[in-house]
């Protein structure tokens, strides 16, 4: 079960917003990149994460470049989850890969603080604060057994291949 | 009954019929990945301690910061030559990832992953191309495959051709102002009609380029005979196979774009789907002009540009050149183009990535204004989220660079 604070974003949040490119220099050095996560869309984002925290967001979230940084550094942040009404296809696959898990679901209603529950397992959301409860589909086997591995490096260690 | 182009492209490939959302494990033709991602594919790899499948198709590109501009990505360069050398992959450094693909490799039917969004460039030439991460990338080029799920595919029927001023970067804008920077999410682009015939190979890559700025899987073009002579003229003709068009009876959802009656459009910040006709803009002062990149930088849009240029005396912004390619750098230093735009105060950068992605060799000031021929504009994209990105084709840009101002081409020619 995973549980924290909702960090609430709104439509359209780029990758160049989450991993700006002029950190570029910085992507041989990823916990020096992540304190500058998310730092565009609120610079404060990252005083404010505590470890296990929930990143939340409305449509088309991590839309633009491939940079699997955008995902790595939203998690070396903190955040235990990402939940967003929808996700650009890239940044999605990115955050599975890397051992984090997305959640396309409808966050509206949803304001920063919320203190909210992720159950994987049997697909609902909580948002504790706002006594507001919403499921989610399952995600494809394939990728529920990429996040169980931690990811896609372990995933291909464990199984010997795809 | 009608199939669309990437299941056609997956049938043939994994030799079987597939169904809208299966995921399948598809072969892997050719993967790649930049100086940005690069490193992190390599870590990938190095993790799991196993060999490249076939080093051969694989590809690392130094292209987002070269030469390099700092000690850090000059190391990061390092990282991939040595890499590449120790594991017998190619490493290049000649331009844009996605332009030396379609120059040199990509081909009908391939399956090419590349860890650079803009990977969809070489759908234009028939193939399934889409961007990845790097461990996706790195995961590749170890087994040769990726898993992937059958997508859904949006129709654009193209009619009609283009009128004078106007071009294909128009007709994308437009694309994407009408269905969003999410209309295609999960989807594939496809590409049909009879309009297909009156846009040349460049436009195709301008469009498929930015077919993931909608969000799309990638966008495919039948492999025609406009793709048969690109190859030809690439000395690759023996890698042509066709692909034919498909019909609209193969699309659930559908539009149809109708390239007479296009204007000159603009993308306006801070995404890409904020669009407007460039005459009707009103006043919009700018600093910097850019011509060039993976989506605009070949020969075709500078000499688009030069019809302009060739008749100015001098500018009123900056104008930055970046070839996508040496080839398209050395075409362009053998042609009278290349003076003019020195003549002009022009500053023409090494074939690379730089100023589209805020890398370097055009980084804007704290409120500035660029009018740029890449693909993005979001916030910070230059390199300076108190900078404005407006994206338009190479005659806007260079109507706007002899203005000062947002201009409309059509008064130009």
């Amino acid at each position: 079960m995973i549980k924290g604070k909702i960090h609430m974003f709104g439509d359209g949040v780029s990758t160049d917003l989450i991993c700006p490119g002029r950190y570029y220099h910085l992507r041989g050095d990823l916990p020096e990149l992540a304190k500058h996560a998310l730092e565009d869309a609120d610079k404060d984002f990252v005083k404010n994460m505590k470890q296990g925290d929930i990143v939340a967001a409305g449509e088309n979230f991590g839309c633009g470049s491939s940079r699997e940084h955008a995902a790595i550094v939203i998690k070396l942040a903190g955040a235990s989850c990402v939940i967003a009404k929808q996700f650009a296809r890239i940044f999605f696959r990115n955050c599975i890969n890397i051992g984090l898990p997305a959640i396309e679901i409808d966050t509206s209603g949803f304001e920063s603080g919320d203190e909210t529950e992720v159950d994987l397992k049997s697909g609902i959301v909580k948002n504790l604060t706002k006594g507001i409860e919403r499921r989610f589909p399952q995600l494809p086997e394939k990728m529920i057994a990429i996040l169980n591995a931690g990811g896609l490096v372990n995933y291909i260690k464990e199984n010997s291949g795809l | 009954m009608a199939e669309t182009l990437v299941k056609k492209i997956i049938s043939s490939r994994t030799g079987k019929e597939v169904r809208t959302g299966e995921i399948v494990i598809m072969p892997v033709d050719r993967a790649f990945c930049q100086d940005g991602t690069g490193p992190l594919s390599i870590d990938g790899i190095n993790k799991l301690g196993i060999g490249l499948k076939n080093p051969v198709n694989c590809y690392f590109f130094i292209d987002h910061a070269v030469p390099p501009p700092r000690a850090e990505l000059a190391n990061a360069h390092k990282k991939i030559r040595d890499f590449a050398s120790s594991s017998k992959a190619n490493c290049i450094m000649r331009g844009v990832c996605h332009q030396i693909m379609v120059e040199d490799f990509s081909s009908p039917y391939e399956v090419i992953v590349g860890a650079d969004s803009h990977t969809p460039t070489s759908g234009a030439l028939g193939a399934f191309a889409a961007g990845f991460g790097s461990t996706d990338v790195a995961a590749a080029m170890l087994s040769g495959s990726v898993w992937l799920k059958v997508p859904e595919s949006l129709g654009i029927e193209i009619k009609g051709e283009l009128n004078k001023g106007v071009a294909a970067k128009d007709v994308i804008i437009d694309i994407i102002g009408k269905i969003g920077a999410d209309g295609a999410t999960y989807k594939v682009m496809e590409f049909f009609g009879e309009g297909l015939k009156n846009l040349p190979m460049d436009g195709r890559f301008t469009i498929s380029n930015m077919t993931i700025e909608a969000g799309a899987k990638t966008g495919i073009f039948p492999a025609d005979e406009i793709v048969r002579e690109y190859l030809k003229s690439r000395g690759r003709e023996g890698d042509f196979r066709e692909l034919p068009a498909s019909v609209a009876s193969a699309y659930e959802n559908m539009i149809s774009e109708d390239m007479r009656k296009i204007v000159p459009m603009v993308s306006c910040p801070h995404q890409v789907d904020n669009v407007s006709p460039a005459s009707e803009l009103g006043d919009v002062k700018v600093d910097v002009v850019l011509i060039g990149t993976c989506t605009n930088g070949r020969f075709s849009d500078y000499e688009a540009a030069y019809e302009i240029l060739k008749k100015a005396k001098s500018l009123k912004t900056t104008l930055i050149i970046a070839p996508a390619s040496n080839t398209v750098l050395k075409r362009l230093a053998e042609s009278e183009m290349f003076r003019k735009f020195v003549d002009l105060g022009a500053s023409i950068i090494p074939p690379g990535c730089g100023p589209c992605c805020g890398v370097h060799a055009g980084i804007l000031a704290d409120g500035a204004t660029a009018l740029s021929t890449a693909n993005r504009n979001f916030k910070g994209r230059m390199g300076n989220p108190e900078s404005f990105v407006y994206l338009a084709s190479p005659m806007t840009a260079a109507a706007t660079a002899v203005t000062g101002r947002i201009s409309d081409p059509r008064e130009f020619l």
